[in-house]
């Protein structure tokens, strides 16, 4: 009579879950691709106190639609509080916390390092560990770009730090399910 | 059609009746459209008092206010009415005139950036681009503002688009917004559920705030609280959302509350909050807030629901919906009333011991307290209040009793200083036929107090009851109590002459500085024709009691 109910409701047995995840999330928004939107979005993060740790902009496959990825650490911040939040923003149309078992994640980095002549073979023997691609070759320095989980681009990066990391540029990380939805 | 005269057509058919505003450069072509319009325009005297006379509309008639400014400075005075509609979920759409499209970004003259400057506290904002966006951004504005949660919308329009010719047809779909679905229907199970935990609750409190008022739902609540006796009380702004002088009452919670209220939210085993959002000002400190409770959350925020404190029971929706399907629910499961006797008993006992008292005036002197009470006589009770922001607020909140919602009219969220007297202008627009009274501070008076000149010039009689204490009280209570008395630009000083000023502006001046006259003198205020101040010579250093001192425990209450 009474379908998905108990019979009572005790007190004592009430229970809150857990805010904080503890792990990391990926947010795919979309939102309507108007004026001043990421200013808004990132205006929320910014007075909530969210951190974002990465953020990827892009267009989708319907020009008045873009697509906001953006990665930040659920051990500091309750996820669901940064949803409600943000699905208050009019221009906000659909949020997805990515589940990291159905997710591919992929993000790419330049890196560009000393390389002199001693040591340019070993940096070289690394990029084609990570199957990374030298895409610019001068004489002090050489330009690699790396494709992959923000875990592998960092891995790259101790590895390649050692020799004299010049600069680095890092996407941010963009997220598609897995499998056919 | 012109734009301007289509943004007319469409503000019509959104039932605008009164508009408040200035107008300057950049929004000439809505003034001028406005010559033809067949609403009210109230030319207030500053944009700010423009801003809250809007709110003052929307909180006395639940209708969405709305304010125009031009560029610039214009659009930057509303800036502080459009946070304190934001804080405190005000249904208000703001239409400001922005610079010729082509100027935009160049440092034009008074060019400002009111969209981004009002990001963090608009609902929602549009900058309009293209003039035939004009109808639909209103429609979406309204729309926006005043459903779900409501809140402010600004609607920034260059010059030159409003004189741009459009084809205007009136618009007849509702509107539609992709990325706006304001929650209406509970989920059926949790409340179900939520009235199983009440009928086990043995210490229950029914803790109300604002969205009970906006929802319309003061009936609602009256009906649940009547299911079984249950403990009311409310914040700040949900004041008169359940009647005061009702037998369920404890009186208001928080940092001035009743300790009754405060005591029983310390010692509840099951708080249900209605349309109220945890505010500091409301837990005190967090960790040793309603350490024994478990917690039912309704609000149409989604986003308010477990943001302070942790909901058990979450119920996203529209208070007058929930209620009522709670109340149905409670009431089928025929639960022995009679376990709530030990909880009234000990509330009762909280009551008795700690009524809200002060030391009557000797000599003539006139307590802040028996100033509202005789407001309250002078009013039969039934007056739209107005407030400042202050020793005076929470008196009036303490004291005044109010029975009806959409009564008391204040700043609770941003607490601005200079709120009352714009916000009576807006509500006597509202209501005309209900007594409209402005309880001001004098700190918080000379702050708006040009909005004077439009109560003559407009024809709108509110009555200003002025609780001068020659301090900005609420602050000097601070030093006095947390700041070993060291007055730090507290005092008033003795101008202006209030009396003086008030007939300076072609109002009716009035004073009083013995309690024997008062309740007279505030009579005779409310049955003087047009506006009047009436200038309260109170006790200076009145504290107001009892308090949560910042960052307190409930159950440390002082005073
Ligand atoms: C715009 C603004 N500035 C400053 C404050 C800080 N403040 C809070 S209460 C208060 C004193 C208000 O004085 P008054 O209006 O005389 O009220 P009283 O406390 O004396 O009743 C001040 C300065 C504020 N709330 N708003
Ligand atoms: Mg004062």
């Amino acid at each position: 009579m009474e379908a998905g109910t108990p019979q009572v409701v005790k007190l004592e047995d009430l229970r809150v879950p857990g805010q904080l995840s503890g792990r990391k999330h990926i947010l795919s928004i979309l939102v309507e691709n108007k004026p001043g939107v990421l200013a808004r979005v990132a205006g929320l993060f910014s007075r909530r106190g969210f951190n974002i740790d990465t953020l990827a902009v892009g267009p989708t496959d319907d020009p008045s639609i873009s697509r906001i990825t953006l990665t930040l650490d659920g051990a500091v911040h309750p996820i669901d509080q940064v949803t409600k939040q943000l699905h208050k923003l009019v221009n906000v149309l659909k949020i997805r916390d990515m589940e990291p078992e159905e997710t591919v994640a992929r993000e790419m980095a330049m890196f560009k390092v000393s390389a002199a002549v001693e040591s340019r073979s070993e940096i070289i023997q690394f990029a084609e560990i990570f199957r990374a691609k030298i895409v610019d070759v001068s004489r002090r320095a050489l330009t690699i770009e790396v494709t992959g989980s923000a875990d592998k681009i960092e891995a790259f990066e101790r590895m390649i730090r050692p020799h004299g990391l010049i600069e680095m540029v890092r996407t941010g990380e963009i997220a598609i399910a897995r499998g056919s939805d | 059609m012109r734009a301007a005269d289509a943004l007319m057509e469409s503000l019509k058919a959104e039932g605008t009746e009164h508009v408040f505003g200035i107008p300057g450069g950049a929004n000439l072509p809505t003034y001028d459209a406005l010559v033809d319009a067949e609403f009210r325009h109230i030319q207030v005297r500053h944009e700010q008092g423009g801003g809250h006379a809007a709110e003052g509309y929307a909180k006395a008639s639940g209708k969405v206010g709305v304010a125009f400014a031009t560029s610039g400075p214009g659009a930057t005075n509303l800036v502080t009415a459009i946070a304190d509609s934001m804080l405190d979920s005000v249904p208000t759409v703001f239409i400001t005139g922005q610079v010729r499209t082509e100027l935009i970004g160049t440092d034009g003259f008074q060019e400002a950036d009111i969209l981004g400057s009002t990001l963090p506290f608009v609902k929602h904002s549009f900058q309009v681009t293209d003039p035939r966006q004009i109808p639909e951004y209103v429609h979406e504005a309204f729309h926006v503002a005043s459903t779900g949660r409501p809140g402010p919308v600004l609607l920034d329009i260059p010059q030159d688009l409003s004189r741009a010719e459009i084809d205007y047809a009136p618009r007849t779909e509702p509107v539609e917004l992709a990325g706006y679905k304001p929650p209406s229907a509970p989920n059926v199970k949790q409340v179900r559920i939520a009235a199983k935990a009440i009928a086990n609750a043995r210490k229950p409190i029914l803790y109300t705030g604002g969205g009970v008022v906006n929802a319309n739902a003061s009936e609602e609540l009256r009906e649940l609280a009547a299911a079984d006796r249950f403990p009311v009380t409310s914040t700040l702004m949900g004041l008169g959302s359940y009647p005061a002088s009702g037998e369920n009452w404890l009186g208001m919670l928080g940092m001035h509350g009743t300790r009754a209220a405060n005591y029983a939210m310390d010692e509840a085993d099951l708080i249900v909050a209605i349309g109220a959002r945890f505010d500091d000002r409301i837990t005190g400190k967090l960790s040793e807030f309603a350490p024994r409770a478990k917690f039912i959350h309704i609000d149409v925020d989604p986003a308010e629901i477990s943001k302070n404190v942790p909901a058990h029971i979450p119920i996203v929706g529209d208070a007058k919906l929930v209620l009522p399907a709670l109340t149905r629910e409670y009431r089928a499961l025929q639960t022995d009333g009679s376990r709530l006797d030990g909880w009234w008993k000990q509330i009762k006992a909280w009551q008795d011991e700690f009524p809200l008292r002060y030391d009557e005036g000797k000599d003539g002197e006139i307590k802040p307290q028996f100033m509202i009470e005789a407001m309250h006589r002078a009013t039969q009770g039934d007056a739209i209040v107005t407030s400042d922001v202050g020793q005076h607020q929470m008196w009036a909140a303490q004291y005044y009793g109010f029975d009806k919602p959409r009564r008391w009219i204040n700043s609770g969220g941003l607490g601005t200083m200079g709120f009352g007297l714009p916000a009576a202008v807006g509500a006597k627009v509202a209501c005309p036929d209900e007594s409209v009274v402005c309880l001001a501070g004098d700190g918080s008076l000379i702050m708006n107090c040009q909005e004077l000149a439009t109560c003559v010039a407009e024809e709108i009689p509110v009555k200003v009851f002025l609780m001068n204490n020659g301090y900005m009280g609420m602050v000097r209570q601070w030093q006095e109590l947390f700041w070993d008395r060291r007055y730090s630009a507290v005092e008033m000083g003795p101008s202006p002459d209030w009396v003086k000023l008030a007939e300076a502006f072609g109002a009716t001046g009035l004073r009083c500085e013995d309690s024997a006259d008062l309740e007279e003198t505030m009579v005779k205020a409310l049955e003087t024709d047009g506006p009047v101040l009436l200038d309260v010579r109170v006790s200076p250093e009145e504290n107001c009691f009892p308090m949560i001192p910042a960052g307190a425990a409930a159950r440390d209450m002082v005073g």
